[in-house]
């Protein structure tokens, strides 16, 4: 990393998510969220559940919300893709307002990509009608709120697409 | 063995203030048995994720009691859900788990595994509080009310047998009883 160079940190990420009030994240780790993880396991205010596969991820944040609880989800594109059962039958069936975030995985803004784990995210975002916000630096986390706000508007899961890894900070 | 419908019946007669998840051969029953609907989310069309329901909800309201009544094969295609529940140790959660070795709704074809598996075993070893399994009606019926009142997470298995003519499934779909009870928790009160 040089001087100057945008970024992707944790501490904006958190603040951006306690503004909204969540509750917690259910969450599988990937490479690139490393440390975000570190941050959010030693956060007092936000609760970590960690799971086994991440087809359980979405029906774990469907039951918090009939809690009256406000989680969020966290998984790589590639869980995303292993989730589809849930996406399919509860978080859009149901019409769970639900924020997704999906490690953007192999996602680059220039050049040829070359991943399938993300050549086919957006597409299959598309086909199922899921809107969705590219979040890359500290800038673009505004964007999360704006996610936010259309999941409550419109009872519906929206995702938040991490095309950046997760700087120290 | 034990009857299915009876099986569910005790389940029923026990349920008190407690929430009830209920997913394929126990879904299509419940309504007919229980008297709180409002406390009962069927999961139609969406197979192995009653138990990862369950934990949500009970994690977001311990004050409340969370029953789950699993399938089978729907606890196989969601095992790893016995270790994250496990982890979490929620003490209000109480997961049945409704054995009749077979895909019920889809023709009764056989399990995988059945005679060589146990859930029992493997939720103990996840690290579940506690296990229990049954294959005798009045012996399930007599111990449940004590069952109910220890710290969870707890599962019981019910080795069950289906008989009599094919329940009908209730009209009520998850996505129409999700708000109703999703209403009704909010009306609880936190205690």
């Amino acid at each position: 990393m040089t001087t100057g160079e945008k970024t992707l940190t944790p501490t904006s990420i958190l603040e951006e998510l306690k503004k909204l009030g969540v509750s917690h994240i259910v969450w599988l780790p990937d490479t690139e969220s490393r440390f975000l993880y570190d941050a959010v396991a030693s956060d007092p205010d936000i609760k970590l559940v960690p799971v086994c596969r991440e087809g359980e991820a979405i029906p774990i944040a469907m039951g918090l919300i009939l809690a009256g609880q406000k989680p969020v989800c966290m998984i790589q594109s590639t869980g995303f893709y292993e989730s589809g059962d849930a996406v399919r039958g509860l978080a859009l069936d149901v019409g769970l307002p639900l924020l997704i975030f999906i490690g953007y995985r192999g996602f680059k803004r220039e050049g040829e990509i070359v991943d399938t784990a993300a050549t086919y995210l957006e597409p299959i975002l598309g086909a199922w009608g899921m809107e969705y916000h590219l979040v890359e630096t500290d800038e673009d986390v505004g964007r999360i709120s704006t996610a936010y706000s259309e999941t409550q508007e419109k009872s519906k899961p929206v995702a938040v697409l991490i095309g950046a890894e997760y700087q120290q900070g | 063995m034990i009857p299915g419908i009876e099986a569910l019946k005790v389940i029923s007669r026990n349920q008190g203030d407690s929430v009830v998840i209920t997913t394929e051969t126990p879904y299509t029953v419940w309504d007919s048995i229980s008297d709180r609907q409002e406390f009962h989310l069927p999961l139609i069309n969406s197979m192995s994720k009653a138990s990862s329901i369950g934990l949500g909800l009970a994690l977001g309201r311990p004050d409340l009691k969370v029953q789950v009544v699993d399938s089978d094969g729907s606890l196989l295609m969601n095992l790893g859900s016995l270790v994250t529940i496990a982890n979490m140790a929620p003490e209000n959660f109480v997961h049945f788990v409704y054995q009749n070795n077979v895909y019920g709704l889809s023709g009764a074809q056989p399990l995988p595994g059945v005679g060589k598996f146990s859930f029992t075993g493997m939720a103990k070893a996840a690290g579940y509080a506690n296990v229990f399994e049954f294959d005798e009606l009045e012996e399930f019926a007599l111990t449940l009310p004590e069952i109910l009142e220890k710290r969870g997470p707890t599962l019981v298995c019910l080795m069950v047998e289906d008989s009599g003519p094919k329940p009908k499934i209730p009209p009520r779909m998850t996505k129409h009883a999700y708000p109703e009870v999703r209403d009704a928790i909010a009306r609880t009160p936190k205690g």
